[in-house]
């Protein structure tokens, strides 16, 4: 661990992550959090206020002349790194274009939480967002802005305008980033020990009863949020079942008591033997800190995770996919989330908002935003400019670019209600009875058809 | 002074003619201002009432039997009938540990906490050296939200940071293994608890007639005997008072819950639930107003309990 800087870092440090992540804050940023929160709270009395927002039409035609006056942006990064990325790149859009950009800040959970009342309310002209079905669920509902005329997008691959596009082929979403999930390792400590990067299940359990020999938590593992598991599902879903079975389970279309989704959790439970005990009272980032600390040998999670790891650790990481379990179905298929921004249906400002939009996904947006953070951003962008990624990122990247097949994670690719209402305890059920996986397995197929009318 | 004015002249009128003025004539006596002034006590509250508690409950009952998303206007409401209610009673894991969970919960702040707090009055009320002491170290948790009290304890039970297992050298998983985490959030919230019944119950001691005491002393009653037959009687008014904060507390359980994990886990309590449904992404308003309305139902028991007890109570 590198040295607190100053007193308010070694304060912020004296609260175990678990704490921190309670309220959505990073360790580094707890004391500035307070600030957050502060600004959150008032972030929240905005979301629920109801105020009329007369405006032009949306879907009006593209823009004719440069766009002035101010665009407003609802962010869900208060008072910490990422915010900080977001300020930089307000400020780079203000320098290029004169439109004025006005920030309101909600800390991230928040954020989500309240995003039913944000968008009924009088959302800001831009806010941020994710692609993929929950996106496409407020889309088809009218709370986003139709965007179609802000696409082509230069150097925006098609899969991800795949993932920008609602229900009726229109587009609602520009990509900015994406991070991938995989397995997490740090170099040094397989270096040491002989570790091999493992490809298939085989090899997984073998490395993992080789770690347990040298005295090492085979693979982290946290679940006290319920998110986390989710990860494990999906990598394990995508090489079992493969890409359309499990984006037709996420649909609702499958059965989750199929033997198809039984031998998912079989083999999961195969794997639970070599993940960390008692993860239902870790939170991520302290599974993130043992792997971090050397007592844990690897990590499903995705790039965030080295927010853990002080900065000049952070060279140490190097991640690899989830290895094949069935060679018919392979190893092309995996999580990467993309992050980005949507617009209002009713923005006060359309034509900025649709400018500052095109901006965000633009590659100067990367260089911006990058310059200021040094964050693990891998740019949605194929033109932007890499020369100064990590090697993690720059592996991120490729490993991204090379699998045919991209998912978003299961809380963005199933309806908002079935993730967490059903998937969650469900998910944290198997983990504390593994053996119950029938019964689990059946009351998800219920619920879920309670759920998808 | 429009209220007070009439009453002197009353008293006088009384002491003349010997005979206590007729109620009725009292009420005629009172002025246009009075009757405004009495009126708006009465309408208001009844409206604030009727506006902020009934309609919003009645509405909860209403969309109880509907499928809504909380998005767009009534007409995405849709009528499934008791669809909701055979959902949670069938098809829902988590409602029966969450019923379970609340009585749990009551029995043990009874039992527990509620009695330890009378306890502690009593013998803060003998005055014992330094009782201003303890009774400000042990009313400190009240004024802590109890969201607060939740971060405060995750400090003693973290897992691998905490300072239970750092001192014992365990490896318990005090908030996360649902053996334990359901024990480990009601020390917690005995801890707050205690302190509110020891305060409410000490102001009622001292308020208790000392002659009453010595009375009892003077006919020879142990210290026992004294404290069962005569205080515990006449503090009845405080006994409803604490059986009915055990009871809202019970009933009220949710911050404490929602911060360790957002009731999930070995933690399922009725209202975490009603919260995971209604607020955030999810927004499964009719099946979550179809909780809460079995959470209305069960607090009824309670509310009718209590009103019946306080009417019944001699005057």
């Amino acid at each position: 661990m590198t040295r607190p800087q100053s007193e308010s870092e070694y304060l912020a440090r004296l609260v175990p992550p678990s704490v921190a992540a309670l309220s959505g804050l990073s360790r580094r940023t707890v004391l500035k959090g307070a600030v957050g929160a502060a600004a959150a709270l008032g972030g929240s009395g905005l979301l629920s206020a109801c105020g009329g927002s007369s405006s032009s039409s949306s879907s009006s035609s593209a823009p004719a002349g440069p766009p002035t006056g101010t665009v407003t942006w609802g962010t869900n990064e208060s008072g910490t790194t990422f915010a900080k990325q977001f300020q930089a790149e307000a400020a780079d859009f203000t320098k290029k274009s004169g439109v004025q950009v006005e920030i309101n800040a909600v800390e991230h959970n928040t954020f989500q939480e309240n995003i039913n009342n944000y968008l009924q309310g009088s959302p800001q002209d831009v806010f941020t967002w994710f692609a993929g079905d929950r996106m496409k669920f407020f889309a088809s509902r009218g709370l986003i802005g139709d965007i179609s005329d802000v696409w082509p997008l230069d150097g925006v691959a098609e899969s991800f305008k795949t993932a920008s596009t609602g229900e009726d082929g229109k587009q609602y979403f520009v990509p900015v980033s994406y991070y991938p999930w995989a397995l997490f390792y740090r170099k040094s400590v397989w270096a040491q020990k002989g570790y091999e990067v493992p490809t298939t299940l085989d090899e997984l359990t073998a490395l993992a009863q080789k770690m347990q020999k040298d005295g090492l938590t085979p693979i982290a593992f946290a679940d006290k949020d319920g998110w986390p598991a989710m990860g494990t599902f999906d990598a394990l879903d995508l090489r079992i079942n493969g890409y359309q079975y499990h984006i037709d389970l996420m649909q609702g279309k499958n059965d989750w008591s199929s033997p198809e989704v039984r031998r998912v959790f079989d083999t999961w439970k195969s794997l639970l033997p070599y993940h960390q005990s008692d993860p239902l009272g870790r939170t991520w980032q302290e599974a993130a800190q043992s792997l971090q600390q050397k007592k844990s040998g690897m990590y499903l999670l995705g790039t965030f995770l080295n927010e853990q790891f002080p900065a000049d650790e952070r060279d140490d990481i190097d991640l690899f996919t989830f290895p094949v379990v069935d060679t018919n179905i392979g190893s092309d298929a995996i999580d990467a989330p993309i992050d980005g921004h949507c617009m209002s249906a009713k923005p006060k400002n359309p034509d900025a908002a649709k400018a500052f939009l095109k901006y965000l996904a633009s590659p100067d947006n990367l260089a911006a935003a990058y310059a200021g953070t040094k964050l693990p951003f891998i740019s949605a962008n194929a033109k932007a400019d890499t020369s100064a990624y990590t090697d993690l990122q720059k592996k991120s990247a490729e490993l991204v670019t090379s699998a045919k097949n991209i998912t978003q994670f299961l809380d963005r690719d199933t309806r908002p209600d079935f993730a967490s209402t059903v998937v969650i305890p469900a998910f944290q059920s198997f983990i504390k009875n593994p053996d119950d996986v029938d019964s689990i397995l059946k009351s998800m197929e219920e619920q879920k058809k309670s759920i998808f009318i | 002074m429009t209220l007070t004015g009439p009453k002197p002249a009353a008293r006088v009128k009384r002491t003349a003619e010997g005979r206590p003025a007729v109620p009725h004539r009292r009420l005629r006596r009172m002025s246009a201002a009075d009757r405004v002034v009495v009126t708006l006590m009465v309408v208001v509250p009844t409206l604030f009432v009727l506006l902020l508690v009934v309609l919003p409950a009645l509405v909860s009952v209403l969309l109880s039997f509907t499928r809504w998303e909380g998005i767009g206007g009534l007409d995405t409401i849709q009528w499934i009938g008791l669809t909701n209610y055979k959902n949670i009673f069938t098809i829902y894991p988590p409602f029966y540990p969450a019923l379970q969970h609340n009585l749990i919960w009551l029995v043990f702040l009874f039992l527990g906490p509620t009695l330890l707090g009378i306890v502690l009055a009593v013998l803060l009320d003998k005055e014992v050296r330094g009782s201003r002491f303890y009774q400000t170290a042990l009313y400190l948790p009240v004024v802590l939200s109890l969201a607060l009290t939740g971060f405060i304890w995750q400090l003693m039970y973290s897992r691998d940071q905490g300072l239970i297992n750092a001192v014992t050298g365990w490896q318990i998983d005090w908030y996360g293994d649902p053996r334990y985490n359901l024990w480990a959030v009601l020390v917690a919230t005995g801890w707050q608890h205690t302190g509110y019944i020891m305060l409410l119950y000490l102001a009622g001691l001292k308020s208790v007639d000392p002659a009453l005491r010595e009375a009892a002393a003077v006919d020879g009653a142990s210290e026992v005997s004294t404290f069962f037959r005569v205080i515990l009687p006449v503090m009845r008014p405080i006994n409803l008072v604490v059986l009915v904060v055990t009871v809202i507390n019970s009933l009220r359980a949710f911050d404490l819950v929602w911060v360790v994990n957002k009731g999930r886990n070995g933690l399922e309590i009725i209202a975490a639930l009603v919260t995971q449904n209604v607020i955030g992404e999810a927004s499964r308003i009719g099946f979550g107003s179809a909780l809460a309305t079995i959470m209305l139902l069960i607090s009824s028991v309670f509310v009718v309990i209590y009103l019946n007890a306080t009417m019944r109570e001699p005057k």
